[in-house]
């Protein structure tokens, strides 16, 4: 597999310039993170309607509700924990509740974060968001899909949190890509024997670990549900109907994460063996991706042994 | 401010004042402390500053009246009714199922209101928003927000304070009902806010100080502070339950059973 050229806060930044270009409404703010996000580029395209509002993320997240009164559609950008968890009362309040249509960028999820470690390392930032009503809660897997999600985040009527890896990604789309936020795609549709669920990085490790599971004669599917929350309820049972077994793959605490919100709709529509890779309720460290993962248990081996225990309780 | 206008807005006050004894007293027990409170401020934006229309609530270039102290909502909801933003039979629904007037402000179920509030300390970083829109798109809005002293114990009132500072906010207007106290007590004791002229002003703010309860002197710091260029912060030094005596003899009267026979006598309303 190979890596994609564009980095995706790269592709994001200007295609948030593209869009403000046709669109006066979009105005981006950040708390002191813009070097990091890479929106540079619209700070010198749209100086006026960039509000790097220092190190303060409660008060952002509030003065982009103002500003979404105002007619605005405000894009808040922060590293994922800081623009979820530490306002997340001003999310839900001000944000959801009030039915203001704020956009949130949260960036580098899961082992993502890397050397910056546990305190900003988020396991929990979709658990959290999917618990606020209609929120919608979005992972793009590689540069393409960030592009063409971006004009239905913008114009999705609702909150929309994106949670976001910053750097270059596993190049899984080109710009053939079509989709819709809300649909899963199927990425591999052959396999008879289990589905692999999986958003964000784990879906480059799902179409690896699919094409191990091929090699000893296991057929897996492959579906990336980028959006968690609306939730796709007919890729989960169709995935149950062809396959009688599902694991989720994430880069995310599996305790109200994507293994959560898939085994909520297939206890309740279409009850199969299951299993869940994932963070398994720890807290993050600093390490490099790579060796996290192996801590963590989210490699590719782990999808291939959760695989084969799903099918083995069929 | 002429003083037949001043005085034709202090009996508004005091009409309002009965609406709200009444409302709350219909319910039976609420927040008349801080919406007692804030009554004759908003008397004077309401009935004499904002540039609103109750037909049009939504117009562009409105004033905005943020209540960030999200519990002085049925402050806010006698005199929208007043001012016909919806049927005045509304404030008998206070709180009671599937009411329109929840005791918090709800941008999504009440006309006229401009911004959801009840999470303390929030209501600041909206109205902070809304006026760096407004210069953004060059609206002429003044966007007024009141908030209380015990609120300002949030730490998002002085990022928001912080920001609006230094952005030079001179089209936001904020007021801190300074009646100095809070549910559990004397805001003095519990964590006290105390010196909030010099607070502000060391945030940059042009800060005015006044009787919270003189309209005239209300009026004139509203009229100051549009020129101020500044972010604006005008002190209402304020007395909790003011005008209604069962609720100033109290011990505290954040918030209160209203019974009856106390709203009726309050009022002098015996025909309603």
């Amino acid at each position: 597999m190979t890596t994609d050229e564009r980095e995706i806060r790269q592709t994001l930044a200007q295609a948030l310039v593209s869009l403000a270009e046709r669109d006066e409404r979009i105005v981006v703010l950040d708390a002191d993170l813009m070097s990091c996000h890479a929106t540079k580029c619209f700070k010198e395209r749209f100086p006026e309607r960039f509000f790097n509002v220092g190190i303060a993320e409660q008060n952002m997240i509030g003065v982009a509700a103002g500003m979404a009164t105002m007619g605005k559609i405000p894009f808040a950008y922060s590293f994922a924990p800081f623009a979820t968890r530490r306002c997340y009362d001003q999310i839900f309040i001000s944000v959801a509740y009030s039915g203001l249509n704020v956009k949130i960028i949260g960036s580098e999820p899961g082992v993502a974060a890397e050397a910056n470690g546990g305190t900003h390392m988020p396991f929990e930032d979709m658990a959290i968001m999917r618990a606020i009503p209609k929120m919608v809660c979005f992972e793009p897997t590689d540069a393409a899909m960030m592009e063409k999600a971006l004009p239905q985040i913008a114009d999705y009527p609702t909150a929309v949190y994106v949670r976001m890896f910053r750097k270059k990604a596993a190049k899984i789309y080109d710009e053939s890509l079509e989709f819709e936020l809300g649909k899963a795609i199927t990425l591999k549709d052959d396999g008879k024997d289990v589905t692999l669920i999986a958003s964000g990085i784990m879906v480059e490790r799902a179409l690896q670990a699919a094409d191990i599971l091929a090699e000893q004669g296991i057929g897996a599917r492959v579906v990336n549900m980028h959006t968690w929350k609306p939730i796709d309820v007919e890729a989960v049972k169709e995935s149950a109907e062809k396959t009688g077994a599902i694991v989720t793959c994430e880069n995310h605490n599996i305790y109200g994460g994507l293994g959560g919100a898939v085994a909520e709709v297939a206890a309740r529509e279409c009850p199969v063996p299951m299993e869940t890779v994932g963070i398994n309720d720890e807290f993050g460290q600093v390490g490099k991706n790579a060796y996290l993962s192996e801590v963590y248990h989210i490699t590719t081996a782990d999808i291939v042994n959760a695989a084969k225990k799903a099918i083995s309780r069929k | 401010m002429d003083a037949s206008q001043s005085q034709s807005l202090t009996v508004k006050a005091r009409q309002l004042r009965d609406d709200a004894i009444q409302t709350i007293g219909t319910f039976g027990v609420g927040h008349i402390g801080g919406v007692l409170s804030v009554m004759d401020a908003l008397t004077v934006i309401f009935y004499s500053k904002a540039n609103i229309d109750p037909k049009n609530p939504r117009k562009q270039d409105r004033d905005r009246v943020i209540m960030s102290k999200g519990h002085a909502g049925p402050a806010m909801y006698v005199v929208l009714a007043d001012l016909g933003y919806f049927p005045k039979e509304w404030l008998k629904t206070l709180n009671k199922n599937g009411t329109n007037l929840p005791s918090h402000c709800d941008m999504q179920k009440t006309p006229g209101i401009d911004m959801t509030a009840g999470s303390l300390g929030q209501g600041l970083s909206v109205a902070v928003g809304m006026a760096m829109a407004a210069k953004l798109d060059k609206n002429p809005a003044t966007i007024y927000c009141i908030i209380g002293d015990g609120e300002a114990q949030e730490g998002q009132i002085w990022e928001a304070s912080m920001l609006a500072g230094s952005r030079k906010l001179d089209n936001l207007v904020v007021m801190l009902d300074y009646n100095k106290m809070q549910l559990d007590g004397k805001v003095s004791d519990i964590n006290d806010i105390y010196p909030v002229v010099d607070k502000w002003k060391s945030f940059g703010f042009y800060v005015q100080e006044i009787d919270g309860h003189d309209i005239e002197a209300i009026s004139d710091a509203i009229d100051n502070a549009k020129g101020s260029g500044r972010a604006n912060m005008i002190v209402l030094n304020t007395v909790k339950g003011k005008g209604a005596s069962f609720a100033e003899a109290a011990a505290n009267c954040h918030s209160m059973t209203i019974t009856e026979d106390m709203w009726r006598k309050e009022t002098g309303r015996y025909d309603v």
